[in-house]
């Protein structure tokens, strides 16, 4: 892939002086193989036979042919709840944020810094400091609404402000939502078709990363349901975790491999994007920790 | 962020030929502000502000109070006066240490791998399956990352079993350190190089060639373009990453929660055990207290983050 162009410049990829193939596989092998270890291992407890030594398949069968019930099937419960507050999350995206952030595109540019300085600001203030304040205010929400688990959605949804905002934020840059709005204003459309029939599709890539985005976030989320007593998919494992490790680490072995699949597909269509219109690389969707 | 002027100003001379075009928008903006007035699309950011202040501001406004309200509902500067505990000062500095630890190590690694894909196809296979592994990673501590390392380096980890019969070696042989602060040191690490990853990379991609020409043609040589041109405009991303990373441990929860059971060695688990305890009163506003030390470190820290990102976006696009 690097070649080196009548100057003697050696590019590769657009970029310059990048390192050669051998000093970037010695790089990345190494490091991979660091981090590949404490995966390997959690594979290789797994497989142990117990006191005897060897290694078998039976923990996993076992897990399996037990049809998930029994000692797992907390575990089932809380990734139900994961998961339904993964649904509530992504609809406070949608239905919250999404449509503040194009009314503030369209009609108020001049507040486009206060979003982005609202939406970036639970980066910095620690899930454990959050926490502390929202004792009492689900205290009183739970006087309202009941204590179901799915009003932790709630406090999901600050959290995965950040990243949801930049996903949807690095899509609107690169759409001329304003000129649409009008065409299609001028067309004769009410403002529900102007945002369901011609805006939302063109964000469709946007919208779509920050739901995947806040998925992978929910169902990583520990620190707020451990605190405020409420079980999802993290503090269930670390349940599991005291009585039967095996089955614990089978589990986050597997929620690890889908939430790699989830993002490899976000990825992939963030690069589908680029090479279809060949437009400027915009920020990659997957890269969820960046902040401006 | 750029916001552009939606109509040129009047004084502006336009040029003729977008005349005609300057004309449909003016009428079409007219049209827009007719129909959807100011004070009505204004109730349409009401849903989203109404949001935010409850769950973001007001939280964050109970954790700060609560530090200084007393047992009998009072105001005071007791629980205040507790951040000056031995015990507390104490934590405090594990988790600072802890933090520009791991974030310094993960940084230096982090950079390393983004440099080694530099050379890698931006939509390339390498590339989204490295993004997506960082991004994983990086979000999923806590259970997995304490399972993970139990099972590496626990008293009967793969690694631990492998040093003591294959080598010899003990690594455990002054006492068992993993449930203590140094065993958060390498899961940290794990989380902190990825997180590297992901925020370093943008830098090292806006990297320009005509940067790398320009050197060239002045006579200019790979050492000179990586010493004279490339470092000194990474150097406030690769800076603001630090302190990400500094921050991100810093308040870091889960993977520690998970490892430590006892003790509370770091300002998180100090606030857990404050939160959780039912033996002393008035420990819930010594978790306000603590919380309201873990904002104003975290605020110096992400104040200097967002002067260093403002120097770096200058050479970005």
């Amino acid at each position: 892939m690097s070649r080196r162009d009548g100057r003697g410049l050696n590019t590769a990829g657009g970029v310059a002086h990048a390192p050669t193939r051998l000093m970037r596989t010695v790089i990345l092998v190494s490091v991979g193989l660091v981090f590949a270890i404490p995966i390997l291992a959690m594979v290789e407890f797994t497989l142990r036979r117990g006191l005897a030594g060897g290694y078998d398949l039976h923990r996993w069968t076992d897990l399996f042919q037990g049809g998930l019930t029994g000692a797992y099937r907390p575990v089932l419960a809380a990734l139900g709840n994961s998961l339904g507050l993964a649904v509530g999350t992504v609809a406070i995206v949608l239905v919250l944020l999404v449509p503040t952030m194009l009314l503030v595109h369209i009609r108020f540019p001049q507040l486009r810094r206060v979003l982005e300085i609202i939406c970036i600001l639970p980066i910095s203030i620690p899930a454990i400091v959050l926490v502390v304040g929202l004792a009492p205010v689900f205290s009183v929400v739970a006087r309202l609404a009941g204590s179901g688990v799915w009003t932790l959605a709630f406090a999901y949804g600050i959290t995965v402000l950040p990243f949801a905002y930049r996903a949807i934020q690095a899509n609107l840059d690169g759409v001329d939502v304003r000129t649409l709005s009008e065409a299609a204003r001028t067309l004769g459309a009410g403002w529900a078709s102007v945002l369901l029939r011609v805006l939302v599709p063109n964000l469709r890539r946007g919208i779509l990363a920050g739901s995947f985005i806040a998925v992978a976030v929910v169902l990583g989320e520990f620190t707020i349901a451990s605190l405020l007593s409420r079980v999802n998919l993290q503090t269930a494992l670390v349940v599991v975790g005291k009585n039967d490790p095996y089955s614990a680490v089978i589990l986050s072995l597997l929620a690890l491999l889908a939430a790699f699949v989830l993002l490899l597909a976000i990825g992939r269509l963030g690069s589908e994007r680029r090479r279809s219109t060949a437009a400027p690389a915009p920020t990659p969707l997957t890269r969820s920790g960046d902040t401006p | 962020m750029r916001s552009r002027p939606f109509r040129t100003p009047p004084w502006c001379p336009r040029p003729p030929r977008a005349r005609p075009q300057r004309r449909f928008s003016a009428r079409s903006g007219q049209r827009l502000s007719s129909r959807f007035r100011a004070p009505a699309a204004a109730l349409g950011l009401l849903p989203f502000a109404v949001y935010v202040l409850l769950f973001l501001a007001l939280p964050t406004l109970i954790a700060v109070v609560t530090g200084f309200i007393g047992a009998d509902g009072g105001f005071t500067l007791d629980t205040l006066a507790a951040l000056g505990n031995p015990i507390v000062l104490n934590a405090f500095g594990s988790s600072v240490w802890l933090s520009a630890l791991t974030a310094v190590i993960g940084a230096v690694l982090g950079a390393l791998v983004c440099y080694a894909l530099l050379g890698a196809r931006p939509d390339g296979a390498l590339r989204s399956t490295v993004d997506s592994l960082s991004s994983v990673i990086a979000q999923f501590g806590g259970a997995m990352l304490a399972f993970a390392f139990t099972a590496t380096i626990g008293i009967q980890g793969m690694v631990t079993v492998l040093l003591r019969d294959t080598f010899g070696i003990d690594i455990f042989a002054d006492g068992v350190w993993l449930y203590e602060l140094p065993g958060l040191v390498l899961p940290y690490i794990y989380f902190q190089v990825p997180l590297m990853v992901i925020t370093f990379m943008p830098a090292l991609a806006s990297l320009k060639v005509t940067w790398a020409e320009a050197n060239a043609t002045l006579g200019g040589t790979a050492r000179s373009y990586w010493l004279r041109i490339a470092l000194p405009v990474l150097a406030p991303s690769f800076l603001g990453s630090l302190l990400l990373l500094f921050a991100n441990a810093f308040s870091s929860y889960a993977t520690a929660a998970t490892l430590i059971s006892q003790g509370a060695q770091i300002v998180p688990l100090q606030i857990r055990s404050a939160l959780t305890s039912e033996t002393m009163l008035g420990r819930e506003n010594l978790a306000g207290a603590l919380a309201l030390g873990m904002i104003i470190v975290m605020s110096v820290v992400m104040t200097g983050y967002a002067r260093l990102a403002s120097r770096a976006a200058r050479w970005q696009r």
